[in-house]
């Protein structure tokens, strides 16, 4: 038989329910994996004990009609879980544990997944490559010293090399999927108020989704169903009705239109990009997919727009953190002086970077020519795709315009960093959802990611098109298992 | 437009944020070129598009004001840095 951690999500759900194995077996597994793979960082919190305690628990007295019946799952470290420190990578939480669940994690749990730990992520999600986090590099288990994307870099890590059968992220502008296309994974973001966002630390709330991310598309149609819910508990949670993901799942795309946005073809674009696109498109009709060419003319101004708006909010969603109530509290002479000591020392650069750029854009005098402004252009972004949603029923581009890059190689430029959102970000701006599956190789064969886009609460067209693609795509990452111990 | 060390200094003050001199300068630089990547946004005319302000075209919901947790204050306090009894502890604030 395969090794258990190899499974995916499916099989291991099926093992189970066939009694093949049991929840503590699967459990003990990943637990063994996670212990000999420490050089990954992809753990800042483990669980490991609780969850052998909880697995044997459920062997005892199974329930088969969960839908995940004695799964150990990790989870990004953005997730406040209760009783369970929650760090969101950042020093000032360092020592925070909450008293409640977020409700995706508690959707996860009430259908039999049990926590395996928390995994690390960029300081408060803001970064591309997890080199923000107060504890330390991740690894890509593709390479030594590669970034695994970020902000869900842990998660993408932890994923990549087996340490959890699946695992949910966030994402803002591309958390989710810039890491799993980094590590030759799958990774969704739904659509603005799929997922509650309860519970879940806050960087910018009117972007911020909770995404599940897996070794294939199946997977994340099962972790969908179970995530995506509505909830009283956050203001923008939308009541729509929400398909049986993974039992309406299809590769009959047949006639479904996708469309090609010109405007992602950036300058200085790379081959291997324009290629793995082209190839994209081959494999789209050869699945039975109508390419229509379409025009996104603002898709430029996002990433502008996306660095005062996030900022903008996180400002103020941040200014919570005062060490009164919670975290961190640096001695100071004075109430303000415990602030501001308390906010410097707490914070990492990256962070406090944003903070400055989000006060600034709102401060007295500024706020008609920055944030005013980039909620108009998010305006013509979100219309872009109204229109061209008249045409097509998805959209299809690249995941990103690069490979993963080596520790170190962007932290000191943090507008070329910022760069790999470029093709993510618009999705975030307009609240669609987005997919990022694996479709191919670069000259280094580090993983190159396909994104497909789809219209407003319409997971189900994108998952159905990213199941069919992944079949001819037939995509296998090729892990050594260099960093086990 | 550029960002002096005067206006960084000032708005880390707006921000709560304590900064150290070199650090400042750093921060105005990077300040610098973020702004010059966010000015491409003066290229749009944009006077008469709406601003977008949510994505969810419903209005907010309304709930009933009535408590839903009770007897959490140990709980809550539990995380302070600071605590006395059932109060929150911060640094001397009037003289």
């Amino acid at each position: 038989m395969t090794e258990i951690t190899s499974l995916s999500l499916f099989e291991l759900i099926k093992s189970i329910k066939e009694k093949k194995i049991s929840s503590y077996e699967a459990a003990k597994s990943f637990v063994d994996r996670s212990e000999k793979s420490k050089k990954l960082n992809a753990y800042v919190t483990e669980n490991f004990e609780n969850c052998l305690k909880i697995s044997k628990k459920f062997d005892s007295n199974p329930n088969f009609d969960l839908k995940l019946p004695g799964i150990p799952i990790a989870v990004k470290d953005l997730f406040c879980t209760n009783e369970v420190r929650t760090t969101a990578g950042s020093n000032i939480l360092n020592n925070f544990v909450p008293n409640y669940e977020s409700t995706v994690t508690q959707n996860i749990w009430n259908e039999g997944g049990i926590l395996l730990g928390k995994l690390n992520c960029d300081e408060f999600a803001m970064g591309s490559s997890n080199e923000t986090s107060f504890f330390g590099n991740v690894q890509n288990p593709i390479a030594k010293d590669l970034v695994p994307g970020g902000s869900s870099g842990g998660s993408s890590s932890a994923l990549a090399a087996n340490l959890t059968p699946v695992t949910i992220g966030t994402d803002t502008g591309g958390s989710i999927r810039q890491p799993a296309s980094f590590t030759g994974t799958v990774g969704l973001k739904p659509t603005y108020g799929s997922c509650s966002r309860y519970g879940i630390v806050a960087f910018a709330s009117s972007l911020d989704q909770a995404g599940p991310m897996s070794k294939d598309v199946k997977d994340s149609s099962i972790l969908l169903e179970v995530i995506s819910s509505f909830d009283k508990k956050d203001s923008t949670s939308i009541d729509f009705k929400r398909n049986n993901y993974s039992s309406e799942l299809t590769r009959n795309i047949k006639g479904i239109k996708i469309g090609i946005p010109k405007e992602y073809r950036v300058d200085g674009m790379s081959d291997e990009i324009e290629n793995l696109w082209k190839k994209g498109i081959e494999y789209a009709k050869d699945c039975g997919a109508e390419i229509i060419d379409i025009s996104l003319p603002h898709t430029s101004y996002a990433l502008p727009t996306y660095y005062i708006v996030a900022p903008a909010e996180a400002s103020s969603n941040l200014a919570r953190y005062d060490g009164v109530k919670y975290g961190l509290r640096s001695s100071g002479e004075s109430l303000i002086d415990m602030y501001e000591k308390t906010r410097s020392e707490g914070f990492g650069e990256e962070v406090k970077r944003r903070i400055m750029i989000g006060t600034y854009v709102l401060s007295s005098g500024y706020y008609d020519a920055y944030y005013l402004k980039a909620q108009k252009v998010r305006q013509l972004i979100k219309q872009d795709f109204d229109q061209a949603y008249n045409k097509v029923d998805a959209i299809l581009t690249p995941s990103t315009p690069s490979s993963a890059f080596k520790i170190g190689e962007k932290s000191n430029d943090p507008v070329s960093m910022y760069l790999n959102d470029i093709f993510t970000v618009p999705v975030n701006l307009a609240g669609l959802p987005g997919i990022s599956i694996p479709a191919g190789t670069d000259k280094n064969n580090y993983p190159l990611g396909l994104q497909i886009i789809g219209k407003p609460f319409d997971e189900q067209t994108v998952l159905n098109i990213a199941y069919s693609m992944e079949e001819k795509i037939n995509y296998k990452n090729n892990i050594t298992d260099w960093w086990m111990e | 437009m550029t960002i002096d060390l005067k206006t960084v200094k000032h708005i880390s003050k707006l921000a709560r944020i304590s900064l150290e001199e070199k650090k400042a300068e750093k921060l105005a630089n990077d300040m610098n070129s973020i702004f010059e990547f966010i000015e491409k946004l003066n290229e749009l005319k944009t006077e008469n598009v709406e601003p977008l302000t949510s994505l969810a075209k419903t209005t907010l919901r309304f709930r009933e004001d009535k408590i839903t947790s009770k007897n959490i204050r140990e709980k809550i306090l539990k995380n302070s840095p600071e605590k006395n009894d059932d109060f929150f502890v911060v640094p001397k604030v009037v003289e």
